[in-house]
């Protein structure tokens, strides 16, 4: 009964690739015995009953990932009659949404080459930089945990840490008599998101970058000083060569990380920050800009940019597997 | 190479600064409610708060079913890829990265159109639907992840041993997944499970859209309308990430000790 009934367990169609003891010989006996036909029909029933076995995930992928993006996507080149149009995509470059991506874009890019630049630094501290060995998995956890505190509390941090009366700012104007808000600076700004953003983006460079770095053989330095190189000439020609795709690679991570991210930024600056996503956010919630379909363009913008941006990265990664392996 | 050390010492100092000081900063406003001394005024605040208790505990149950139904999508399909279609790898890698392409707003924003009351699967028309429209929508939040995790801990037992060994002693396929692949990549699940927590206790946007009563909507409404109850909560929350990690790592660990030789 189990066996005619429960046929999609693996024992019921034993392949040439995936030879059995005990029915091995059953098996050829019948392969020399059936033609052709019913070999490849057989075969035909045997790879259908392996996609049943992904088809619960294909399905899943489908109705809760891939679908409701597409119709998003589709939604942006119709009109709200149903035709096809560009409209929606020229509607995208109006100076309101424009500025709206241009902020996220900045925030994002510049969140994430300071976070790339610190988290190298880092990185390349633990990895070569001669510290004492304990230090290293203690960066790692510290930023595991770091790279995953993001969202609202991490906004509530920051209002507590540089608000108008957090304790780096009480605490400067006290010693140092230093009223940083009265420079000019504002949390809930530009730089003040930015700052904000590289709590997670600093570990979050640290933990992706940090096996590259592990690939940079010692013999390649030791190579390089035998034939009389320089540090600088080591870096110049050696080094970065190898280790730019990788870099640049998590710095584009970084940027996507950054570029999809809302809550923080809602929590933090209402919205008096227009970034694309507290744009969308309310566009879902209200919409705000009068036409549905510009939603849906607004959402392909996105998209668009975190797709190319995740293109570049695989790219990148093809290009530094080559020598870091 | 002196040098080389006093500049790691910096980058260090920098990093850890960085790392602490909002946290300090963090823990000593979330002590400042009663006016002129120190005390924990916020923290009995926010735990004497019924709204804080419930959208906790949904927020709880909906990482659990959320780590639930992952699991039961994830380990079966990572499971066959590497038994039988290994071909359909990079397919399946690809769409497990997939959410860490389209933003998760762009994700819930498709679910509002394409499963409202009006459509022909009108999932947000119940309460349980909604639901399970947001536990789904978490899945595919820590899919990348839950993939991830699963697929490495599959590809350090052998499966197709394992599986044949089963087989030629009469198990069924649900004895096999259950009773031999699953226990063997048990430290793999916890470390994809509690991941998937951390993910999920605070998430805002998706269950801001779908109007649930969660945890992160919770402390939105904290954050705008309150003065010290936000930073004790993001203490709390920052405790829970690092109690996450910590067990992701002594699984991680103890597995490391079984292996060694």
């Amino acid at each position: 009964m189990d066996r005619l009934g429960c046929c999609w367990r693996p024992q019921a169609y034993p392949l040439a690739a995936y030879p059995s003891v005990v029915s091995g010989k059953m098996t050829q006996s019948q392969e020399t015995m059936a033609p052709p036909s019913a070999a490849s029909r057989l075969q035909l029933v045997q790879s259908a009953w392996a996609w049943v076995g992904v088809a619960p995930f294909l399905i899943f992928a489908l109705m809760f990932l891939i679908l409701p993006t597409l119709y998003l996507i589709v939604g942006g080149f119709q009109d709200p009659q149903g035709n096809f149009t560009l409209q929606n995509i020229f509607d995208l470059f109006t100076p309101s949404i424009m500025s709206a991506y241009w902020i996220s874009i900045k925030v994002s890019g510049a969140s994430a080459i300071v976070g790339a630049v610190i988290g190298f630094g880092l990185a390349y501290a633990v990895v070569m930089g001669g510290l004492p060995a304990w230090i290293r998995p203690t960066l790692m956890t510290f930023s595991g945990v770091a790279s995953n505190f993001a969202g609202l509390p991490l906004a509530f941090a920051f209002l507590a840490t540089l608000g108008r009366t957090g304790l780096v700012t009480v605490l400067l104007v006290k010693f140092f008599d230093v009223n940083i808000y009265a420079t000019g600076f504002n949390l809930l700004s530009f730089w003040g998101l930015t700052l904000t953003y590289l709590y997670f983006q600093i570990p979050l460079m640290v933990l992706i970058l940090t096996p590259a770095l592990d690939g940079l053989k010692r013999e390649w330095r030791e190579a390089s000083e035998i034939l009389g190189a320089s540090a600088l000439q080591y870096w110049v020609h050696v080094a970065f060569p190898i280790l730019w795709p990788s870099v640049l690679g998590c710095t584009l991570l970084l940027f996507a990380n950054a570029f999809g991210a809302i809550a923080t930024a809602y929590a933090l600056t209402g919205s008096s920050l227009n970034i694309i996503t507290i744009l969308l956010y309310a566009q879902i919630r209200g919409d705000v800009l009068h036409n549905p379909n510009l939603g849906y363009a607004l959402a392909l913008g996105m998209i668009f940019i975190t797709g190319l941006t995740n293109g570049a990265y695989i790219w990148l990664r093809g290009r530094s597997e080559r020598w870091l392996r | 190479m002196k040098q080389s050390r006093l500049g790691s010492w910096i980058a260090l100092f920098i990093g850890t600064l960085y790392f602490v000081v909002p946290l300090a900063g963090t823990f000593e406003f979330s002590l400042r409610m009663r006016r002129g001394e120190y005390s924990f005024d916020a923290y009995r605040s926010v735990f004497a708060d019924s709204a804080f208790q419930e959208s906790f505990l949904f927020s709880c149950l909906m990482a659990l079913a959320t780590i639930v139904i992952g699991v039961l999508i994830v380990v079966p399909t990572a499971y066959w890829v590497q038994l039988r279609l290994r071909k359909l790898r990079p397919l399946i890698e690809f769409i497990t990265l997939l959410p860490l392409v389209i933003p998760a707003i762009v994700i819930v924003f498709g679910y509002l159109r394409l499963y409202n009351s009006s459509s022909f699967l009108p999932m947000t028309a119940e309460i349980w639907s909604t639901n399970l429209l947001l536990a789904f929508s978490y899945v595919t939040l820590a899919l990348p992840y839950m993939y991830r995790a699963v697929d490495t801990g599959l590809r350090s037992i052998d499966v197709r041993t394992l599986t044949e060994a089963a087989e030629n002693l009469g198990a069924g396929w649900t004895t096999i997944l259950f009773k031999v692949i699953l226990p063997n990549v048990r430290t793999a699940i916890l470390s994809g499970a509690f991941l998937t927590f951390a993910i999920v206790i605070g998430e805002f946007t998706m269950a801001s859209l779908l109007n649930r009563p969660a945890f992160g909507p919770y402390l939105q409404l904290v954050g705008a309308n309150r003065a010290y109850e936000p930073s004790a909560l993001a203490v709390m929350a920052f405790v829970l990430t690092w109690a996450c990690m910590g067990l992701i790592n002594v699984f991680g660990r103890a597995k490391q000790i079984k292996h060694a030789p």
